[in-house]
C-alpha cells in the first residue's frame, strides 16, 4: 500500500483523520482520565476555537514553559475565573463578528467550588460558551484534597478515614440540579468510557447557541487509587452502577440518558479504588456506608429513569469518522 | 467648547470615544456613574460595544482580560473592595502583559466600612505591575484616559487611571471633551500581537518554572521602567492635539523659587494651591504633582525637587506599622541628590475626611524650619476622640 513504515510517527500523524487539539507528549500520569477527556473534547470541537483553562492538572501538565501540548489558542488566567475569561473572549469575538467558538475547561474545583460564581454568572448572561468540567472528584493538582464534587465516604488527604470518620462526611454536590436551574439551552454529562457519546455531546453543545455545560467523569488513577490501565473500566462501572448518571438536558429538562439495562452493584466500582478501601473493612460503619452509597446509586437510577428496557446501548452511536469533526479540517 | 459635566459622565463619554469593544464592570460606589454612563451610551447606540454586567469585580477584570487577549480593546472600572476582589486577576493581567485600561474611583478600604475618598485601594495594588496614573482634575482624568489606552497598547501593560472618588467623580465642572476625530487620530485600532487566534494558536499563561520566572519578572520590570518614556510621549502628543498637558510623569507647579515643596497625588493639589493663593502671608511652596506612581519616576522627581530644603509628602493612604507609602519611596529617590531636601511624610483626608484650606498652613507650620524630618502622622486625626489607650 505504501513504502513508508507504519511505525513512522509523522506518517501516522499525517494519516490521523481527526484534528488533535491536545497533542501527545504532555506530562499527565499514565491512565489520566482528564487528558483523555480533553483530547476527545478538542477532537470533536475542531480547530476554530479558543480555550480558557482553569488552574489545575490540565493546565500544569500541558504547558510547562517553553512547551505546550495545545494546538489551539489557549489561555490560563487564575483558578476561579475561567468562565469569566471565556465570557470575555466570547464578547470580543462577537463584537469582532467572528464565528470562532469558545471553550472553557476546568476541573471539579474550578467548577463546583472556586469557579462556581463565575460559571453561574456566565450561564445567567447566556454567553455562547461551552464550559467543560473534567470531574475527577477532588483537588488532584494539589495532592488529592476533597472538593464539593468528592463522593460521600471517599478518602482524600483532607477527608481521611479514622476512628471518628469514614472519609468525606458530605455528599457530592448536586451540580446538575444547579446547572438545570440556570435553564441553559444544553447541558449534559459524559464519561471517558463512552467516547463517541462524549464527542457527540461536544458537537451538540457547540451547535447550540448560548451557554452549554458538559461534565465529564474523568478517573484519576493517582487520586482514586486504581490501576492506570483500568481507567476506562472504572469509568464505565461508575456509569453502570448509577453512581455517575450520563444524561442530557435542554433548558433544564431531562431529554436523554445513557440507559443501564443491568445495574452493577456499587461495590464492583468501589472495590477497584483505594479511596474506598476503608469501606471494605469488616465493621459496621463500613457496611453502613456501602449501603449508603448503594442507596445513592439506586436513587440516581430512579431519579433519571436510567433503567433501560431495550437492548444494551453500546457506545456505537456516532462512532464513525464522518462526523468526528476531523475530516472538515484534514 | 467647555461642557458642564459630572466627572463620571465625562469619563463615560471619554471611554466611549476610545471605542472599547468590551466593557465589563460590577457597580461599586463611587465608580457607578461611570459604568452607568457607558451602559446608557451602549443602549442608545452611541457606542458599539459588548457591555458585560458581571456578577463580581473578580469577573469584571477576568472578562476584560479575556476580551483583550481575544483581540478587542477592553475597559473596566472599580474602586475599594472591588479592587481588592480583583487583586489576583490584576496581577495576572499585568504578568501576562495584557493591555487594558481601568478607572479606579479612589475610595477607602474596609473595615470599618467607608465609602468615601482616599487612595488606599490603588496603593494596595502598588506592586501589581500596573501603570498607575493619578489625576488632579477631571480634565486630567479625561485626557489621561485617552492617553492610557495608547500607553497600555504600546507598552503591553495595563493602566490604572486613578480618579479621586466623589471629589472628582461626582463633581460637576466645566470640561473640554475631545472630538471623535481627535481621539481616532491619536489612538490606533487595537491590536495585541500575543492575542488568541486559531490561525496562529499560542498558549498564554502557561506554567513557568524557576528556570524562567525571574526573566519574566525582569522583562516586566524593564517594560514598566521603559513605559516612562511612553507616558511622557503620550502626554506631549496629546497636548499637540488638544492643547492641554497633564504633567507627564511628575510636574512642578506653584512658586519655582520656593525652598519648600509639597508632593501630592490626585485632587488634593487644587485645595493646596487655592489655600496658598488665598493668603499672601503664608510661606510659598512648590507643588510637586506625582502623576505616575508606577512606574516611579525617580529621575524626573529629582529634577522637580532641585533646590528644595524641605519636601512634604502628603498622601491619602498609609502602611500601618510603617507610616507613609509614597514618602519612603520619594526619600529613597532623593537620597541621590547632592543636597536632598528633608522629607516629611503625612497622611491626610482618609476615608473622605474633608481637606479644608487650613490644611496648607497646618502642614507648612508643622515642618517649618525643622531640624530633622518630622515623624509620620495622620495630620488631621484627632486622637482626643479616642480612648486614652488608643491615642
Amino acid at each position: 500500500m505504501n513504502e513508508q513504515p507504519l511505525h513512522d510517527l509523522d506518517t501516522l500523524r499525517a494519516r490521523q483523520p481527526r484534528f488533535r487539539g491536545l497533542e501527545s507528549g504532555h506530562r499527565a500520569c499514565q491512565g489520566c482520565g482528564e487528558a483523555l477527556a480533553a483530547r476527545l473534547t478538542t477532537e470533536a470541537a475542531g480547530p476554530d476555537v479558543v480555550v480558557a483553562n482553569a488552574t489545575g492538572c490540565l493546565e500544569v501538565f500541558t504547558t510547562p514553559w517553553p512547551q505546550s501540548a495545545w494546538r489551539l489558542p489557549w489561555i490560563h488566567s487564575v483558578f476561579g475565573n475561567t468562565a469569566a475569561v471565556a465570557a470575555g473572549m466570547e464578547a470580543a469575538l462577537k463584537q469582532q463578528g467572528r464565528a470562532t467558538q469558545v471553550l472553557a475547561f476546568a476541573g471539579d474545583g474550578g467548577t463546583f467550588d472556586i469557579g462556581f460564581q463565575a460559571l453561574s454568572g456566565m450561564m445567567e448572561r447566556g454567553h455562547d460558551v461551552l464550559f467543560v468540567c473534567f470531574d475527577n472528584e477532588a483537588y488532584m493538582n494539589t495532592g488529592v484534597q476533597r472538593s464539593g464534587s468528592t463522593p460521600h465516604a471517599a478518602m482524600t488527604t483532607t477527608s481521611p478515614p479514622g476512628e471518628l470518620r469514614m472519609g468525606k462526611r458530605h455528599m457530592k454536590k448536586d451540580i446538575l440540579s444547579i446547572i438545570a436551574a440556570h435553564h441553559i439551552p444544553y447541558a449534559a454529562t459524559a464519561s471517558v468510557a463512552y467516547p463517541s457519546d462524549l464527542r457527540k455531546k461536544v458537537r451538540r453543545a457547540m451547535d447550540t447557541e448560548g451557554a452549554s455545560f458538559l461534565q465529564i467523569h474523568s478517573p484519576c488513577p493517582l487520586g482514586w487509587g486504581h490501576d492506570g490501565a483500568k481507567t476506562i473500566e472504572v469509568a464505565r462501572l461508575a456509569v453502570q452502577t448509577g453512581l455517575f448518571p450520563v444524561i442530557e438536558m435542554e433548558r433544564g429538562e431531562l431529554i436523554g440518558t445513557l440507559p443501564i439495562r443491568e445495574p452493577r452493584p456499587v461495590s464492583d466500582y468501589l472495590k477497584l479504588q483505594n479511596r474506598f478501601r476503608h469501606l471494605f473493612a469488616s465493621e459496621y460503619r463500613a457496611r453502613k456506608e456501602l449501603e449508603h452509597l448503594q442507596a445513592i446509586a439506586n436513587r440516581n437510577i430512579e431519579r433519571f429513569e436510567l433503567r433501560g428496557v431495550g437492548p444494551e446501548t453500546y457506545d456505537t452511536e456516532g462512532a464513525d469518522t464522518v462526523h468526528r469533526g476531523g475530516d472538515r479540517w484534514a | 467648547m467647555a461642557l458642564a459635566l459630572e466627572g463620571s459622565q465625562a469619563l463615560a463619554r471619554t471611554v466611549a470615544l476610545c471605542r472599547p469593544q468590551v466593557v465589563a464592570a460590577y457597580p461599586i460606589t463611587p465608580q457607578t456613574h461611570i459604568v452607568e454612563g457607558i451602559a446608557k451610551l451602549v443602549a442608545d447606540g452611541h457606542l458599539a460595544c459588548e457591555m458585560v454586567s458581571v456578577e463580581s469585580e473578580h469577573s469584571a477584570a477576568s472578562v476584560a482580560l479575556g476580551a483583550a487577549a481575544a483581540g478587542s480593546r477592553a475597559y473596566t472600572a472599580s474602586a475599594s473592595q472591588g479592587i481588592l476582589l480583583m487583586a489576583e486577576v490584576l496581577y495576572d493581567i499585568s504578568g501576562l502583559r495584557i493591555p487594558l485600561v481601568m478607572t479606579c474611583a479612589n475610595r477607602a478600604l474596609s473595615g470599618p466600612l467607608n465609602i468615601w475618598n482616599d487612595q488606599q485601594d490603588s496603593m494596595s495594588m502598588r506592586d501589581s505591575g500596573w501603570i498607575q496614573l493619578y489625576c488632579a482634575t477631571n480634565q486630567e482624568a479625561v485626557d489621561t484616559t485617552v492617553q492610557a489606552f495608547r500607553i497600555a497598547e504600546r507598552c503591553e501593560l495595563p493602566v490604572m487611571v486613578c480618579v479621586d472618588g466623589f471629589t472628582l467623580t461626582h463633581t460637576l465642572e466645566p470640561l473640554e471633551l475631545p472630538t471623535a476625530e481627535q481621539v481616532d487620530g491619536f489612538l490606533p485600532v487595537y491590536s495585541f500581537r500575543h492575542g488568541l487566534d486559531p490561525a496562529d494558536p499560542r498558549s498564554l499563561g502557561t506554567l513557568v518554572g524557576p528556570e524562567h520566572f525571574s526573566e519574566v519578572r525582569h522583562a516586566h520590570h524593564q517594560a514598566m521602567m521603559r513605559a516612562q518614556t511612553e507616558i511622557e510621549q503620550a502626554d506631549a502628543d496629546w497636548a499637540a492635539v488638544v492643547g492641554r498637558h497633564c504633567g507627564g510623569l511628575v510636574e512642578a507647579r506653584g512658586d519655582p523659587e520656593a525652598r519648600l515643596g509639597i508632593l501630592t497625588l490626585g485632587s488634593v493639589l487644587g485645595t493646596l494651591e487655592d489655600a496658598m493663593d488665598s493668603d499672601p502671608e503664608l510661606p510659598r511652596a512648590r507643588f510637586i504633582k506625582l502623576r505616575s506612581f508606577r512606574p516611579f519616576p525617580a529621575e524626573a522627581l529629582r529634577r522637580a525637587c532641585e533646590g528644595l530644603d524641605h519636601l512634604i509628602v502628603l498622601e491619602r493612604a498609609l502602611s500601618p506599622g510603617a507610616g507613609g507609602i509614597v514618602g519612603p519611596e520619594v526619600q529613597t529617590a532623593l537620597i541621590e541628590m547632592e543636597e536632598p531636601p528633608r522629607v516629611h511624610n503625612y497622611a491626610a483626608g482618609l476615608g473622605g475626611r474633608d481637606l479644608s484650606l487650613d490644611l496648607y498652613s497646618r502642614i507648612v507650620q508643622a515642618v517649618f524650619g525643622a531640624e530633622r524630618p518630622r515623624e509620620f502622622a495622620i495630620i488631621d486625626a484627632e486622637p482626643d476622640l479616642l480612648p486614652e489607650s488608643d491615642r
